[in-house]
């Protein structure tokens, strides 16, 4: 079991999501979040004054899946988020421990579809 | 090379616009310094009257409030990241076309006719000149002239206003500057003419006797089918109509549902042009209209979509409010009622089947809630209107009689006139402005949101 977290362009997301979904990848979780990388984004301007903006907006995924599903999780954000500018973002593919389903208490492989 | 080329291509339509507006500037002085002087030629006409002038100028502040509250009532409907764009057109036409009222627009609209054939007002009042605390007889004899303009000016700020709604989440602002000021000018100014302007053809001062008590063809159908035109020739918002986000703020939308509702007495009985049982009886009929049509709406939702939903009750209040808007000081609160009925059922069949079924996006349905529902408001005028309202009734309505069937035909007329120059006219400037300017974002602009990528803004941040 692995658990993909992925750092994407705001504006990419529903490309991403649409992408998942042709794969039957159904299980997402989405957050909006703030972060630093190497892009400088675009600034915003308030009465003139510049803001330094060092943090920008961006989306988060996490995908918990089977081992079978990595693979095309990966190439399902990559090829959708990748715009080929500086600030497309990252995926991180981490291992994980346990997955327990809560209605029923069932664990590991059966519980993440 | 030339100046203009100089100028890099993203401030050339505003600069251009800029240069437009200081030439009328111009004009207007020079006129002003020729003809400066006592004894203006104006009529001594009769003398202001406290209460009447009082309630013209609170009535333009309310309506004035609508611009804003419509900013909201569109704001929370579209995706957050469109926020700001939205309250930032309005916010800019309630400037822009307020220069350009006193430039040149209420020349055209009220300025005395040129040529006799009721189709544009001539520019004797070019930069309001000898538009002061005098009354002008034709118009309001008891207000003095400056508080009629200025009331009549808030209407031309929120109609071009009103087909935001159409082109919200994908038009340039340039473009959209650009748009509106020549809008304003070439579709509102000739249309109030015809309507409300002394001479006009087909209106009660001197045309066909139309009646159009607060603007329905002027403002409602006419910013409607010119709606329409905009959701045709800008095209569908990427991703609609399955891929688009649900409003994104409610709340604010009710918060300015409530603003226009407010600032619609203000619209409706403020047109009464005096503090009198006149404007008393529109503002009923106005509050009447209104809350039936929210009822009815929120009625249907209920009906055939298994519950009531805020946006619906907020979407009839306002339909309501806009098909009573042509009847508020011709008809009596039972005639507001039906009228309120129609308002209801009338755009809530154009939004539910016609716009999916036609294909076209109109985000915000302008056209469905302004021009259906002021298409019925002005029909519904010619069977409600009644002379024991409003003596200026020439012909009762149908249901009134006895010549209720040609009044019926003269509003049919105003509709379908009012409605097809609106909607040719402003599909022939769109593509001008398109063919010169460019009127939608670009793909990425679009994804990204037109806050950031229009105004270097946003509406909410995400940390603090």
């Amino acid at each position: 079991m692995k658990y993909i977290i992925a750092i994407i362009q705001p504006d990419r997301l529903g490309d991403v999501l649409e992408e998942l979904q042709k794969r039957e990848i159904h299980l997402v979780t989405v957050s909006n979040v703030m972060g630093r990388g190497r892009q400088k984004g675009i600034a915003e301007v308030y009465r003139s004054h510049t803001e330094a903006g060092s943090l920008l907006r961006k989306v988060k995924l996490e995908i918990a899946v089977n081992a079978e599903f990595v693979q095309p999780t990966v190439e399902a954000i990559t090829s959708r988020a990748r715009t080929g500018r500086i600030g497309d973002g990252k995926i991180f593919v981490l291992d994980l421990d346990r997955c327990i389903r809560i209605r029923t208490g069932e664990e590991g492989n059966d519980a993440i579809g | 090379m030339s100046v203009m080329s100089r100028i890099s291509g993203t401030y050339r339509p505003a600069v251009l616009a800029m240069i437009l507006v200081l030439c009328l500037g111009g004009v207007s002085l020079a006129r002003d310094v020729i003809t400066s002087g006592p004894g203006s030629q104006e009529p001594a006409a009769t003398q202001a009257d406290t209460g009447d002038t009082a309630w013209v100028l609170i009535s333009a502040a309310l309506v004035m409030l609508m611009t804003p509250g419509l900013a909201f009532f569109y704001g929370g409907l579209v995706r957050r990241k469109n926020m700001l764009s939205v309250l930032m057109q309005c916010f800019m036409i309630l400037c822009l076309i307020s220069l350009q009222w006193v430039l040149c627009g209420y020349s055209l609209a009220f300025g005395p006719d040129v040529g006799g054939r009721g189709i544009i007002g001539g520019l004797d009042w070019l930069g309001l000149r000898g538009v002061g605390a005098q009354p002008n007889a034709t118009y309001a004899g008891t207000v003095p002239h400056s508080a009629f303009m200025v009331f009549q000016m808030m209407f031309a700020v929120i109609t071009p206003a009103l087909i935001i709604g159409a082109f919200a989440e994908r038009m340039r602002f340039s473009a959209f500057c650009v748009f509106s000021l020549l809008w304003a000018t070439l579709v509102y100014d000739p249309l109030a003419h015809w309507v409300w302007g002394q001479g006009g053809f087909m209106g009660l001062l001197g045309g066909w006797g139309a009646l159009d008590f607060a603007g329905g063809t002027v403002v409602h159908i006419n910013a409607g089918a010119s709606a329409l035109a905009a959701a045709l020739v800008l095209r569908k918002r990427q991703g609609y109509p399955n891929m688009i986000s649900p409003p994104h703020n409610l709340p604010l939308a009710v918060l300015g549902a409530a603003m226009l509702w407010f600032g619609w007495f203000g619209f409706n009985a403020g047109s009464a042009l005096g503090a009198s049982g006149l404007a008393s009886g529109a503002f009923v009929a106005t509050h009447i209209a209104g809350a039936t049509a929210g009822l009815v709406w929120a009625a249907m939702d209920w009906f055939f979509h298994k519950r009531p939903t805020t946006l619906g009750v907020i979407t009839g209040a306002v339909a309501g409010l806009v098909a009573v808007t042509p009847a508020a000081g011709f008809v009596t609160p039972i005639g507001a009622v039906l009228i309120g009925i129609g308002a209801a059922a009338f755009p809530w069949l154009a939004v539910t089947f016609l716009k999916p079924r036609m294909g076209y996006d109109d985000s915000l349905d302008a056209f469905g809630v302004h021009g259906i529902g002021g298409i019925w408001g002005a029909i519904a005028t010619g069977l409600f209107a009644c002379a024991s309202v409003n003596p200026a009734v020439n012909r009762n309505g149908l249901f009134y009689g006895p010549d209720g069937a040609a009044q019926l035909l003269t509003q049919l007329k105003a509709v379908g006139i009012s409605a097809a120059f609106s909607f040719v006219a402003c599909l022939i400037l769109l593509k001008v402005v398109d063919a010169v300017i460019g009127l939608r974002v670009s793909e990425h602009e679009e994804r990204v949101g037109l806050d950031l990528t229009q105004h270097k803004e946003v509406a909410y941040t995400i940390i603090d």
